[in-house]
């Protein structure tokens, strides 16, 4: 059973351990749909929201498991837990909000093969954190996500107006700003103590 | 439409270089940053992933008439997901230490864009040998992207190959190449230099064809 605080949870998904910059989880929609800060926002939300559902699934799902002995069944209770959470996030934003749905496009249902999503999910295993700290994990984890993706979409937005050698336009120069970011972000690492 | 079932070097090809998954196409970028500090890591990786994309290639496509198309993407990934539990195991039984050090990214192979856009838009589409041969080169591929990204982060970040020192004691490492920044940058410095070549035999292409239009004007 992991002893850890649950503030220092919260700043190790949030700040030290970013999903995104320091572990390397959910690359994809980060490099995607980071272009334009009004759909960066929606889908940092869209990623906390499933995460925190997914993460609650999946530590019920795993108390089921370790019961019965079965954890070679976890991958696939997880990833079907996350895809069914992901349905529903889908359905209810069809519903409240049909134009972010329209903006968000593919990227909605691709939330699904987030690996930062699956990734929760199998730390949080791994860890052994109580109900509770799943869950202050799964909220630290979704800010850290969101955080990311809104200062990667704000910087951007800015950098669409300079002029850039047309060699390094698109994923070399998302690359080199992620980049940047990971360092400042390695700034945080003394934190933890 | 009819099924076009020849295998042409193509096939395999152009997995390799053309539609490198993590140079050209960009996708399963995760693994590709998270675990290339050492090139064993690398190798490893790669390894593991084509397995997948092999073993599930081949049984998607040979299912490609039973799955119905309504549940097809929860059957594929179900079937992905019992290929990485194996390989999970596999690797769990073979190196305790190469388990511990690609930790939780071998189960996260499961959530590899590129292995669900392969079944999604090749293998539920051709026979089963097409579809074997085009994940080789989908692999291969990837493992290459790997140890690009791999060698070169572990000759300047630690100043070893595969473990082995190169330059001596008098190398002071750049560390910051093993980390996390390091990643994005060297990844960030291939696609440049693909970018680059690309611009490059482009202008010289058209270059040509001015001097043949010119030549054949006078």
């Amino acid at each position: 059973m992991a002893t850890e605080s649950l503030s220092f949870i919260f700043l190790n998904a949030l700040l030290i351990n970013n999903f995104v910059l320091s572990l390397f989880l959910g690359l994809c929609p980060f490099l995607g749909v980071s272009g334009k800060l009004n759909t960066a926002v929606p889908m940092g939300l869209a990623t906390s929201l499933v995460m925190l559902i997914s993460s609650l699934c999946a530590f019920f799902i795993n108390e089921i498991l370790v019961a019965f002995n079965i954890e070679f069944l976890r991958l696939i209770s997880y990833i079907a837990i996350i895809a069914s959470a992901v349905q529903l996030v889908e359905m209810s934003m069809k519903k409240f909000s049909p134009s972010l749905f329209r903006a968000l496009g593919i990227f909605l249902p691709l939330i699904t093969t987030n690996c930062a999503i699956l990734g929760l999910a199998l730390f949080q295993t791994f860890k052994e954190y109580t109900l509770l700290q799943s869950l202050v994990y799964s909220l630290g984890a979704g800010a850290g996500f969101t955080l990311a993706i809104l200062l990667m979409a704000g910087l951007r937005e800015r950098l669409e107006l300079a002029s850039v050698p047309s060699v390094s336009q698109g994923a070399a120069m998302s690359l080199m700003l992620a980049g940047l970011l990971s360092l400042t972000f390695m700034g945080f690492a003394g934190i933890g103590g | 439409m009819k099924e076009n079932h020849e295998i042409t070097m193509d096939t395999f090809l152009d997995g390799l270089w053309k539609e490198n998954p993590v140079f050209v196409m960009l996708l399963g970028m995760c693994p590709v940053l998270a675990v290339t500090n050492t090139t064993m890591n690398a190798i490893a990786m790669g390894l593991a992933t084509t397995f997948v994309l092999l073993s599930s290639s081949l049984l998607v496509s040979l299912l490609r008439h039973a799955i119905p198309k309504q549940v097809r993407i929860a059957s594929y990934i179900v079937i992905i997901a019992t290929f990485v539990t194996i390989v999970d195991y596999l690797i769990q039984a073979i190196s305790l230490e190469l388990y511990n050090a690609l930790g939780a990214f071998i189960q996260l192979i499961v959530v590899n864009c590129m292995i669900l856009g392969r079944a999604e838009s090749y293998a539920s589409k051709t026979r089963p040998m097409k579809a074997m041969a085009n994940a080789l080169g989908m692999g291969g591929g990837f493992t290459i992207a790997l140890l690009c990204l791999g060698t070169v982060r572990e000759v300047l970040g630690n100043g070893t190959l595969l473990g082995y020192s190169l330059f001596g004691d008098s190398f002071q490492p750049w560390v910051v190449m093993v980390l996390p920044p390091g990643g994005f940058f060297v990844l960030g410095s291939w696609l440049l230099l693909f970018a680059w070549l690309r611009q490059h035999n482009e202008r010289r292409r058209e270059k040509k064809l001015l001097e043949t239009e010119a030549a054949n004007g006078n």
